[in-house]
């Protein structure tokens, strides 16, 4: 009895051990996006199978890249490549992040300065561009451009250059939404926390831009960012009362309201418009029920009532660099640098990327009939082209912390509910700006 | 015999040591020395003395704000809890049928994690209010009841069973005899059976109390401290300074230092008075 069980006693540390010293991995590759966390385990089969070179990828749960990062980085196992969402990021991440300016998959980024640089060194390679602004649904705005009783003059969706002919077309559309069969204009503004980052992020990217804009201030080095006035809030407001006074839900109830309602709301034709980026394909895609055609979907700008916006073009941008780790070893480092430049330069790594990823990839690379494959990304890449059309880039990559977007986030919900007013929005905004910006 | 204890006890101990130390001692000092320190992950720390314990309290008031929503939380839940539970208890100790299947029924939402907790109840909040063109991020009282609600609903169970089991210990004799002198149901209640069950209701205060201290899934779940902060508790606090903020992570640590030295102090004063008062009696 007693050598039996010694002798299971001796079986259980075995596996023990057996199961500490698996096979290591040559690079640990931390996903920042969920979305494709498992076209990234293809990727890895598919580059193992051409190079042998073991590539682990473990994917972040949506939201909580930064706890993930932290716990994981300090492990004797670290990520030898991980994200950074920008100056901010980098600023963080400062004593991790390896010099990156020797490696070929900078050589080959068409802008040169859209990367994260310190100096002469760079540390940060976007390596996707997206773009956000109102995605619209044409069968249901063409349907109403054929309405003989519409109040405005308006012709098409291409007419729509500024705010004002927005709003009228807007509320004009509200008030024939029986006859467009839709719930409201635009789908719910999910103001629940966690999934506000659609206004207390990206739309509030517009007023900022064009603050630092007036101020002549370089914020892509990070220069005098630490306070704002936030004075385009009016054009804040302004698309924003648009977006909750015609919408499918009541302006008291957004605070239960999901980005997954919104979309659900887009692809089922409930609403003829929605605020989101072109990494919403897959989202809107995946709906079941969904009656939208694939044709039928592209992007408008977010116009917001300032001056001359008629040449205003999406916000494009990106919060996605690529990162290696400096405390890996030098082959490791290099093996990190090597899978990089493969992914977005070898014929099956493209593949992956415009096909799988649908990433609309800023690197020399890439021919020009090598483009994503969906509506949106096709019609972030139109825009982008357009003559004469600037567009937005993201400034909300200096936005102070997680802390204050969450706080503007509930000061909106507070608004629409009504138990805040406009002026204390702003105040708002002002304060914990400064507070976190410390 | 005494003698080989002494000799081997050490290696004996040894294990249950090493494990301790590693799960709660190391960690435990090395949170209280990244205290001090400026520090993105737990390997790159500078010192930077007491200056992370003044931010936790000029910076801003959230940690003042939900060091008090916390109490006032605690002090409303351990009261229901106990009275519901023992209530409870009372109840299922008398002469009804089917108690077996109603405590079980009664506890088994101890058993269901408090972040899936904290979702069913917000679907059942926010379903009710709906109604009235409410959500539960409307008010911060809705909020709290919200919590309380879901604090009781899932500790009152666990709570109760310990009552059983006190009150299954009061012999059957004293009752006898405190009806035979005449004591009506109120009385031997109260000069009976309370003072016999003392003992279940300082360990179920005690477990309650820090529970309730400690609350956080089911504050992230229900409210998530919306409406702004104004329904954080203090745990919810901490982990939004750690991660929400950039440069933070020494405040939310001192903030949980202090976080600790509360319960720890809550914990011996209420562990002190009530042996005191179990002696008394």
């Amino acid at each position: 009895m007693k050598k039996i069980s010694f002798l299971f006693l001796f079986l259980a540390l075995v596996c023990l051990l057996c199961s500490c010293s698996g096979k290591e991995a040559d690079i640990y590759f931390l996903n920042f996006k969920p979305e494709v966390a498992s076209v990234y385990d293809e990727i890895a089969r598919a580059y193992e199978d051409e190079t042998g070179i073991k590539l682990r990828v473990t994917t972040a749960a949506s939201g909580t890249y930064e706890q993930t990062l932290k716990s994981e980085i300090s492990k004797k196992e670290a990520p030898t490549i991980f994200q950074i969402n920008g100056p901010k990021g980098y600023a963080a991440w400062k004593d991790y992040c390896a010099d990156l300016s020797d490696t070929a998959l900078y050589q080959h980024l068409t802008d040169k300065s859209s990367a994260i640089r310190d100096g002469d060194e760079v540390y940060g390679i976007p390596y996707v561009v997206e773009g956000y602004g109102i995605i619209y649904n044409k069968a249901i705005t063409d349907r109403y451009f054929s309405l003989q009783n519409r109040a405005t003059t308006v012709e098409s969706m291409e007419n729509i250059k500024n705010f004002a002919t927005l709003k009228a077309v807007v509320e004009d559309m509200t008030a024939h939404k029986e006859e467009l069969g839709i719930d409201g204009v635009f789908a719910c503004t999910s103001l629940k926390a966690g999934e506000d980052w659609r206004w207390q992020t990206h739309l509030a990217n517009l007023p900022v831009y064009y603050e630092f804009e007036k101020n002549e201030i370089d914020w892509t080095v990070d220069e005098d960012t630490d306070r704002i006035d936030f004075t385009f809030n009016q054009n804040f407001k302004n698309i924003f009362d648009l977006y909750i006074q015609n919408s499918t839900v009541s302006p008291t109830l957004l605070g239960s309201y999901q980005v997954a309602d919104s979309m659900a709301e887009f692809a089922t034709g409930k609403c003829a418009m929605v605020q989101n980026g072109n990494w919403a394909y897959s989202q809107i895609k995946e709906v079941s029920g969904n009656i939208v055609k694939e044709e039928d979907i592209a992007f408008l700008p977010i116009y917001t009532g300032v001056e001359n916006e008629e040449t205003q073009g999406l916000c494009v941008g990106t919060e996605n660099y690529l990162a290696i780790n400096k405390n890996a070893s030098e082959e490791q480092r290099k093996k990190a640098a090597d899978f990089l430049y493969w992914l977005f330069s070898s014929e099956t790594g493209k593949k992956f990327v415009t096909e799988k990823l649908d990433f609309i990839a800023p690197f020399d690379t890439f021919s020009a009939d090598e483009r994503v494959s969906d509506p949106l990304g096709r019609s972030v890449s139109d825009w982008m082209a357009k003559e004469g059309i600037k567009q937005v880039p993201w400034s909300f990559t200096v936005f102070p912390s997680a802390n204050f977007k969450e706080d503007f986030g509930s000061a909106l919900l507070r608004y629409c509910q009504g138990k805040m007013t406009w002026e204390q929005v702003v105040a708002t905004f002002k304060t914990r700006w400064a507070e976190e910006a410390r | 015999m005494k003698d080989q204890l002494k000799r081997w006890g050490a290696v004996f101990i040894l294990p249950t040591l090493i494990a301790f130390a590693i799960s709660f001692l190391v960690p435990f000092v090395m949170g209280i020395y990244l205290s001090f320190t400026d520090f993105t992950t737990v390997t790159n720390a500078t010192f930077v003395g007491a200056d992370n314990y003044i931010k936790a309290f000029t910076d801003n008031s959230d940690f003042l704000n939900a060091l008090w929503f916390t109490v006032k939380f605690t002090v409303v839940s351990v009261i229901s809890i106990n009275v519901i539970a023992f209530l409870l208890a009372y109840l299922l100790t008398g002469k009804i049928k089917g108690t077996n299947a109603f405590r079980t029924v009664f506890f088994m939402p101890n058993l269901i994690g408090g972040i899936v907790l904290g979702y069913i109840w917000q679907l059942i909040i926010n379903g009710i209010l709906g109604s009235f063109g409410l959500d539960i991020t409307v008010d911060a009282s809705y909020g709290f009841w919200g919590l309380v609600v879901l604090m009781n609903w899932q500790m009152v169970g666990y709570m109760m069973i310990i009552y059983i089991a006190a009150l299954q210990n009061v012999p059957p004799e004293m009752h006898e005899v405190a009806a035979i002198d005449g004591a009506n149901r109120r009385q031997s209640l109260r000069h009976v059976i309370l003072p016999l069950v003392m003992p279940a209701i300082t360990i179920c205060t005690f477990l309650t109390l820090t529970n309730a201290f400690k609350v956080f899934d089911q504050n992230y779940a229900l409210t998530g401290g919306a409406p702004g902060k104004e329904t954080s508790m203090l745990a919810l606090d901490i982990f939004r300074t750690f991660y929400g903020s950039i440069g933070r992570e020494g405040v939310g640590q001192a903030k949980a230092v202090i976080f600790f030295l509360i319960v720890a102090l809550i914990a011996l004063l209420q562990m002190k008075l009530s042996s005191r008062f179990e002696k008394d009696e």
